[in-house]
This record gives structure tokens, C-alpha cells and sequence, in this order.
């Protein structure tokens, strides 16, 4: 009695715990607003000649290899320090911005996080006078679906979703896009994507008649259909697993023959295995965009609209072009850069193509754990009737199979202490 | 009444770490996500129900495979020397001194195609795919959780007297006699501990199947997978699987009771 009274007391406090702790970050985000928002309006530019810059990791050109180092560069030309951090994903950079006191003047998050970060009134609107160099970016990636009107961003970099073959293993000749990916001729041969978003946003556009990727909310229905179809990928035998980064190892050492990923990351694959080659998929793919924006917690604004219009200068975005080898939006860059770059479809696709291609919205909580529920299912299978009862089967077997066991026990304890008392 | 001051900070582990979780999975297993009573979760655990029974296999056929192996290496291990017996006992554990997944790692190097076994099986003139199947998930889990077969096995065996062997050879047994009389009987304590510590963690186990098997998950993944956006259902499938491995130690339990008992 004693022992479960002192378990419940315990249960009672860790749950009391957990209540407080919520209520507590509650709390605290709710005192960071309102910290943040008067302090917004400051601009300590003209005292402090600083900028704090947010970008993710190998995302700028470093100097190296005889090439411009963009930074010492910027340092060098403008007189203001750069204080550089990174991020490996949009989550963390999100998590940041709203769970610590850290200020950063320049962010550089992906479409769907600037959406979200627009939506919650985390980003400050910039002032282009203070960016002339604007006028060098491709009118095309100026608004999206993650900045309508285009007031809170300046495009950093773009890349798409495109296939990845092996020569040695399937002609070319026979590929012209994702609808490919469910040829059973290519058995145990097919890599997808291993996140629910990406390979979903494939069996959408294969699904007859398509499904549009890129809406902003997706029916239950649309979600089902998606799903059947990327199920469909694997009962017809040519998906060989679902993988992310392990892509590299799969295609590089030429253990799969067809796979869809990012064209940046094909243009390295082929570099690593000569039997490599690409295709960009007839039916357009999913385009994504970085881009630089200001965020609230800024505090030398200023500062922060020149280092963006630095990044802007043609020559500057050339070499950043050339270093993190996606593409640019930046059309005097394109025009500085060698024809290596220029002519290279998996970085400058024609315009044609990016037309055909779709941004993600940002999605509703709901929407999106649906689908990440139906990308599981996608993966297993369907469950049998048959697998079904038998779960159930033996489910119950042990259900009863215990009882009757602890019966026998403890009739066999009675019986031992009736042994014992007649000794 | 012995003291069970001792314990004490054990106990303490075991509530703060076993004891609570163990009743928080019980509590999302059984509410919905605004917290409210629901068998919803239960219902969705049927989608999964093909994944139960294949790891279930998984597990078996891996276990049986392990006592296959490990049964007559414990034996003759039990045999050798006691200064013998540490050091090959040491050698057993070598592997397991590395990272779990690097060992994984290397069986997907060795099993790949193109790979060196590959490369040999093909230079006979046998075409074989090795890797991305059933099999591939079993050699993996025999040879992670191998170690811990012998290392029970052992244990028992080396206990078994000489002299009982010696005995019932000169009441005229012959050597599948003393196997079946005296032997097995007496280890079958350790097949028991044995086999629950190789199916146990073979059926809940992941990323095994991740890197050797195909486009089949096994239930560990699953979970891993679900309780990244939905923890009651990810508690409700976890829940499922440990009252399957229950059942399986009271059956072990159970049997073994009275194998040693009845005989």
C-alpha cells in the first residue's frame, strides 16, 4: 500500500512537471515577443558596424582554390564585420529565431520555412532602395508561393528535383520522366526519395489525372490516391529502397540504376561515377528556392540590406554560383559565368522547364502528419486480412495462454504452503 | 529477511526510468492527442500487422540459427581449460567492442554487389543477389546478436560436472545418451536465457533492416518512424510488440519450469 502510494505521488510529480514546463516555455515565448518587437525598430547600424549572418553550412564561397573569399571580400569593400554562423536545417534555424535571445540581421531559410516564418511575423520587410543590385535577379524567382508579393526576400539560390541513371544498367533512350520510376522492367533497380513530402509530391504528379503538388492544402483523398500509387511502386517490383543521403553510396558504387534526388546533389554523383548520367523529368519537378531574408530580431537593418546587395553584385554571386553549384537567380552572374556552368542542365535548366515546375506551401500540421502517416503505409505495404487475424490470433493465444499459466501458479503456490503447514 | 537497503538505488533506476515510461506508453497507447480515451490507435496498429508477423519470423528464424551455431561451440568452449576458456571467451566479445552500426556498415560492404563475396561468387560463375533481402536481414542479426546465445550457453554449460558425464558413461550410455540425459537437461537453463536474449531484441531491433534488407521494414522502424509525428500510435504498436515478447518469456518460462522440474 505504502509502495503504491509513493508511485502515485512520483507519477503526480512528473506529471506536474511536465504541465509546469509547458506552461513555463509557454511563458517564455510570450516574453520574447514582447521583448523583440520594441527592439525591432532600432537600428543599430550607424553606431555598430556589424552583421549577423544565419546561413546553412558550405553555402558560401570561401576562398579557397584561388576563388573569392565573399566574406573578407565584403569586410574589405563596406568596413563592417561579419559575425558568420550556420545551420544544417530549416527546423533549427526556425527554433533559434523563436527560443533564444540570439539577434541575427541576414537569414537564408527555404521557401516553405520563409512561408512559416512570414505567416508568424518573424520577417521585416526590406527596403530596396538600399539594394540597387536587385535589379540583377531573374524576375521568375522574384515572388513565390513563399513570398507573394516579394517585399521579404532576395532569391540566394534555386534547385530542383530531378533522376539520376546508371548507362551500364538502363538506356537512356527509354527514360523521360518519374513515370519511369514505376517501369517493372527496372526490378529491385528504382531508389525514391525516403521522406514523406518529396516521394508523395512524385506519386502526385505520376497519379492519372495528376495531382498538383504544389497546393497549398491537400484533400484526404488526394493524400489516399498519392499513396496507392507510390504502393504501386513497390508491388510492381522496381523500387529497390527508400533512401536519403545513402543515394550517394547506392549510385556512386552503381548498386541501383535509377534514382530521383536533388540536381545539385546528382551534378556531385556524377562527378564520383563516370557511368552516371541525368535526365530532367518531362513532367517538371518540384523547384526550391533559398533566399536571403531580414528577420524581427534584427538589429542593424541597415547593415543587413548591404551585405544582401553585396551578395547581389554579379561577381559575388558568380562565385558563389561556382562554389555551392546550384543555380542562381542572379541573370548578370549567369553571363560571368564559363560555359561549364551555364551549359550544365541539372544547375541551368532551360526556362521552359522551370514553368513546368511546382514550390511546397507550407501545410497545416494536420494535413502534413497524414501524410506522413501515408508515406509509412506507402513503404510497409498493405497489411493482408490474413496478417491481420493472425496478430489477433496470437495476440489472444498469449493473453489466454498467461492467465492459465498464473492460475496454474498460484494454485500451485497454494498447494506448496499446504505442503509446507502439514510438515 | 535479507536487507533490501541495497537495492534501493536500483529501484529508484528502475522507477524513475523503466516504471514511468513504461506507464506513459500505456497512457498514449490509450488516448488520442487532446487526451480523451480512444481504441483508435489499436485499429491502426492492424495496418502494421504484416510487419508483426515478418519480424516475428525474422527473429525466430535468427534464433534458431544462433542456437544451432552457438550450441556445440558453448559445449566444446566448456570443455577447454578455465585459463583456455577466458581467453576465448574474450575473442567472442571482440566484436562487440566495435560500434553496433559500423559492424552493420561492414556487412553492407561485404554483401553489396560488386562487393568482394559478390566478386568471388561471380568469378564461379554464380549470379546470386545478396544483399536487400530476408536473408541478407538474417545474417546480419546472427552475427549481432550471436555473442549473446554463447555467452549464456556457456555460462550454464561450464558448470555441468565432468564427473556426471563420466558417470553415466560407465552405467554404459553411449555418447547420444549422455547428450539427451545429461547434457541438454542440464543446459537448458541457459538455451532458455539464451534464446529470450536473442529474440527478444532480433524482433524489436532497427536500422538491421535499413541497411541489409530491401523495401521491407521491420517493426522496430516502424515505430521509430511513427513516433516521429504521432506517439499514440507509436506507443499503441510498441505496446502490441511488448505484450508479444511477454507472452513469448512466460511461454520460456513456463516450458523450462518443466524441462528441469519433470525430469
Amino acid at each position: 500500500m505504502k509502495r503504491l502510494l509513493s508511485l502515485l505521488m512520483v507519477l503526480v510529480l512528473v506529471t506536474m512537471n511536465g504541465v509546469s514546463l509547458v506552461s513555463c516555455s509557454d511563458g517564455e515565448e510570450q516574453s520574447q515577443e514582447e521583448k523583440v518587437s520594441p527592439s525591432a525598430g532600432i537600428d543599430l547600424s550607424d553606431k555598430e558596424k556589424v552583421v549577423n549572418v544565419y546561413n546553412w553550412g558550405e553555402y558560401i564561397a570561401p576562398g579557397d582554390d584561388g576563388g573569392m573569399d565573399v566574406l573578407a571580400e565584403f569586410e574589405k569593400t563596406t568596413g563592417i564585420k561579419v559575425n558568420y554562423t550556420t545551420f544544417e536545417t530549416n527546423e533549427e534555424l526556425y527554433n533559434v529565431l523563436k527560443n533564444s535571445n540570439s539577434s541575427y540581421d541576414v537569414i537564408i531559410p527555404s521557401d516553405y520555412m520563409i512561408a512559416r516564418l512570414q505567416r508568424e511575423g518573424m520577417l521585416e520587410k526590406l527596403d530596396f532602395n538600399n539594394i540597387p543590385n536587385y535589379k540583377n535577379i531573374d524576375e521568375r524567382f522574384r515572388t513565390g508561393t513563399y513570398d507573394e508579393t516579394g517585399e521579404y526576400t532576395v532569391p540566394y539560390t534555386w534547385g530542383f528535383v530531378a533522376l539520376v541513371y546508371n548507362t551500364k544498367m538502363i538506356d537512356g533512350d527509354e527514360l523521360s520522366g518519374f513515370a519511369d520510376l514505376w517501369n517493372p522492367d527496372y526490378k529491385n533497380q528504382v531508389l525514391m526519395f525516403n521522406n514523406s513530402r518529396d516521394a508523395l509530391a512524385i506519386a502526385m504528379q505520376v497519379c492519372d489525372p495528376p495531382i498538383d503538388p504544389g497546393k497549398d492544402s491537400f484533400t484526404a483523398e488526394d493524400i489516399e490516391r498519392a499513396t496507392d500509387k507510390l504502393v504501386e511502386l513497390k508491388e510492381c517490383g522496381s523500387l529497390k529502397r527508400y533512401v536519403m543521403d545513402q543515394v550517394f553510396t547506392e549510385m556512386e558504387g552503381s548498386q541501383a540504376g535509377l534514382a530521383t534526388y536533388y540536381a545539385g546533389d546528382i551534378a556531385t554523383m556524377l562527378d564520383n561515377n563516370e557511368d552516371l548520367d541525368y535526365i530532367i523529368p518531362e513532367e517538371g519537378s518540384n523547384l526550391f528556392v533559398d533566399a536571403l531574408c531580414i528577420p524581427t530580431c534584427c538589429k542593424h537593418k541597415k547593415n543587413a540590406e548591404i551585405f544582401i546587395d553585396f551578395m547581389c553584385d554579379p561577381e559575388v554571386a558568380a562565385e558563389n554560383a561556382n562554389y555551392i553549384y546550384y543555380g542562381t537567380p542572379n541573370k548578370a552572374a549567369l553571363e560571368l559565368m564559363d560555359e561549364e556552368y551555364t551549359d550544365f542542365e541539372l544547375v541551368n535548366p532551360p526556362a521552359e522547364y522551370i514553368d513546368k515546375c511546382y514550390a511546397f506551401t507550407e501545410l497545416d500540421d494536420k494535413t502534413y502528419s497524414l501524410m506522413q502517416e501515408n508515406f509509412i503505409k506507402a513503404c510497409t505495404g498493405k497489411a493482408s486480412p490474413g496478417s491481420i487475424w493472425t496478430v489477433i490470433a496470437i495476440l489472444s493465444l498469449i493473453v489466454a495462454g498467461t492467465i492459465v499459466v498464473l492460475i496454474l501458479n498460484i494454485r500451485r503456490g497454494i498447494k506448496n504452503r499446504g505442503r509446507i503447514n502439514k510438515l | 529477511m535479507k536487507s533490501k537497503k541495497p537495492s534501493i538505488p536500483y529501484l529508484g533506476w528502475m522507477l524513475v526510468f523503466t516504471i514511468v515510461p513504461l506507464l506513459m506508453v500505456l497512457y498514449y497507447a490509450f488516448t488520442d492527442d487532446t487526451g480523451a480515451f480512444t481504441m483508435e490507435n489499436f485499429t491502426n496498429v492492424a495496418d502494421y500487422s504484416h510487419i508483426f508477423l515478418y519480424s516475428l519470423y525474422v527473429a525466430l528464424i535468427s534464433t534458431l540459427i544462433c542456437l544451432v551455431l552457438a550450441y556445440p561451440v558453448s559445449y566444446s568452449i566448456s570443455r577447454c581449460s578455465e585459463r583456455k576458456q577466458s581467453i576465448i571467451v574474450m575473442f567472442l566479445m571482440v566484436p562487440m567492442w566495435m560500434n553496433f552500426l559500423l559492424r552493420v556498415y561492414a556487412w553492407v560492404l561485404i554483401l553489396q554487389s560488386y562487393g568482394p563475396l559478390d566478386t568471388m561468387l561471380q568469378f564461379f560463375g554464380i549470379h546470386l543477389k545478396l544483399i536487400g533481402n530476408t536473408g541478407a536481414i538474417i545474417v546480419g542479426m546472427v552475427y549481432e546478436f550471436l555473442p549473446f546465445m554463447i555467452l549464456p550457453l556457456h555460462a550454464v554449460m561450464s558448470k555441468i560436472d565432468d564427473s556426471l558425464i563420466e558417470a553415466a558413461q560407465d552405467l554404459g550410455c553411449s555418447g547420444v545418451y549422455v547428450f539427451r540425459k545429461v547434457i541438454f537437461p542440464l543446459s537448458i537453463p541457459g538455451i532458455i536465457s539464451g534464446v529470450t536474449m536473442v529474440f527478444v531484441p532480433t524482433a524489436s531491433t532497427f536500422l538491421v533492416a535499413q541497411y541489409l534488407g530491401g523495401d521491407q521494414l521491420m517493426i522496430g522502424d516502424v515505430i521509430e518512424r511513427v513516433f516521429q509525428f504521432n506517439h499514440n500510435t507509436g506507443s499503441a504498436i510498441a505496446l502490441v510488440l511488448m505484450v508479444v515478447i511477454l507472452g513469448f518469456l512466460v511461454f520460456m518460462n513456463r516450458f523450462g519450469d518443466k524441462e528441469a522440474v519433470g525430469r
